[in-house]
């Protein structure tokens, strides 16, 4: 490659960028990459880290999304442990936190997202923790000894799969959510309340409608979390797990359109045709659901990797995809399709009480928009097909049991 | 250390050496051969690493367990067929030495 060879820089090194980085050598872009990563590690797969990592089962190398040899025979340059602190528009350059400057032809933003910070006294005593990074997880995973006591500040996914595996590793778990249940911005209450009543079963302390007033500490150490109503949680340490903020600051200093994320187009194209916005630092189309939204992941992160990877090529795009979650607590698998935007009724397919059950989220018309399913795969997979297809059914074909999913999707 | 035929749909192969222990998801990823989304990182949650295994090698490969986790994800996979597998749960043994596995014509 010579000097003269065009240059791709991506400035963020998870699993956004560097998925990107490989979905450009498989279309054929045959010129310069860059991967700046702000972790000293190479791109890693996150999911595991409040799972498996915990437990013990994933290790570095089996988190890494393509391992180190691959960078040397894709040729791809990686820059980890350094930030990229300003992007010229004009010249085409972004300037590294070494001072170094790379010009660039194509920008690929895949800054992501990072952990919402809760104003609290306290917040700087050891053992307040957060679970982004690795190096997070494995704070964690430090305190996480036999019979330690462990706050989980916020009932989201992150915090629920935390708990589960605090739980399993012999913690003690006081969940602390703000609103009237768990999962309260992601889920209905119907799951909600089974998710609840999950970790109860075993033996996570649940506090809802809890304000967080402060954390105590002595020594530098964090002793409790003190309530609003003036109870103390005693705890070893606290996870605070309460939603992310995209990292759209830079785009934001070089002009680009953001609106709670960097505004992008289904090319995952910004407002300046020479840089593209992946993951979850992304306010992106959903065709699907006719609106703007940052989607927080895996999935999203790599279809908009092949988005972006595909315009650059001149190749035509992947076809727009259901956006889709998953999150593993005990032997509990949640696989979420769609998203219930605007949903006015919900049918039940399967057995709440067995713990093998899907939610189909009905709009007015009946058109099926989500679905939430517990243990049940094939309601998810059928379900996302569902959804593509902007399927009508009513509750009661879904809620029978003697029509199968087949015949459902079909 | 068995050699793997990864073939795209559009008939480009790959041949690449896989360890025993790794799964066959795990050989197409780290080589980078298109075609082979995983996008759940092998957790048999997404069914993006849907391959046809080859007549000569079904016998061996075998098919997924009726019921199974990985069965309940083919049933709505793209364009499955009778001889469909989740890549990521088919763990690479000395005897897949010229295993070939063909690719669907998409991932979603």
């Amino acid at each position: 490659m010579s000097d003269q060879s065009r240059h791709i820089v991506i400035v963020g090194g998870g699993h956004a960028g560097g998925s990107a980085a490989a979905v450009l050598r498989q279309l054929g872009w045959q010129e310069r990459i860059t991967i700046v990563g702000e972790e000293p590690l190479l791109p890693y797969q996150r999911p595991p880290l409040s799972k498996q990592w915990l437990s013990g089962e994933a290790t570095e190398e089996t988190l890494w999304l393509r391992p180190e040899k691959f960078y040397a025979d894709a040729t791809i340059d990686t820059r980890l442990g350094l930030r990229v602190t300003r992007i010229d528009r004009a010249a085409k350059t972004v300037t590294l936190s070494d001072e170094v400057m790379l010009t660039y032809d194509y920008l690929i933003l895949a800054t992501g997202a990072r952990p919402r910070k809760l104003p609290l006294p306290g917040s700087d005593l050891h053992g307040v923790l957060e679970l982004r990074t690795v190096a997070d997880a494995e704070a964690l995973k430090a305190a996480l000894t036999q019979g330690a006591r462990l706050a989980v500040i916020g009932g989201g996914y992150i915090g629920l799969e935390a708990a589960a595996s605090a739980k399993s590793l012999g913690a003690e778990v006081t969940i602390i959510e703000r609103e009237a249940r768990v999962l309260a911005r992601v889920a209905c209450p119907l799951l909600s309340e089974f998710f609840e009543t999950f970790h109860r079963d075993r033996g996570a302390v649940i506090e809802v409608n809890a304000q967080v007033a402060g954390l105590e500490g002595e020594g530098g150490r964090i002793t409790g979390v003190r309530l609003g109503d003036g109870r103390v949680i005693p705890c070893d340490a606290a996870l605070i797990g309460v939603g992310a903020v995209p990292n759209d600051e830079l785009a934001r200093d070089a002009g680009l359109s953001c609106d709670g994320g960097i505004v992008v187009s289904l090319e995952a194209r910004t407002d300046d045709p020479a840089i593209f916005a992946i993951g979850d630092c992304t306010r992106r189309p959903l065709p699907l659901y006719d609106r703007m939204w940052r989607l927080e992941s895996v999935p999203n992160a790599l279809e908009q990797a092949k988005q972006a990877a595909s315009a650059i090529c001149g190749k035509p795009g992947p076809a727009p995809e259901v956006p889709w979650f998953w999150s593993d607590q005990y032997e509990l698998r949640l696989q979420i399709a769609g998203i219930p935007f605007d949903a006015t009724d919900i049918a039940v397919r399967g057995s709440v009480a067995e713990g093998k059950f899907a939610l189909f989220h009905l709009g007015a018309d009946g058109t099926v928009l989500a679905v939430e399913a517990v243990n049940a795969s094939m309601e998810f997979m059928g379900g996302r097909r569902i959804i593509q297809r902007r399927k009508k059914l009513s509750r009661a074909q879904i809620e029978d049991m003697a029509v199968s999913m087949q015949q459902l999707a079909a | 250390m068995p050699r793997i035929t990864y073939i795209e749909y559009n008939g480009t192969e790959h041949t690449v050496d896989v360890p025993v222990g790794k799964s066959v998801m795990q050989g197409a990823i780290e080589n980078n051969i298109p075609g082979i989304d995983a996008d759940c990182g092998g957790e048999c949650a997404c069914a993006t690493c849907h391959v046809y295994v080859d007549e000569a090698w079904l016998g061996l490969v075998g098919l997924p367990t009726p019921g199974s986790q990985e069965a309940s994800m083919l049933s709505f996979a793209a364009v499955t067929q009778p001889d469909s597998r989740l890549s990521c749960q088919i763990n690479v043994t000395q005897a897949m030495d010229g295993l070939i596995v063909r690719m669907p014509e998409g991932q979603h």
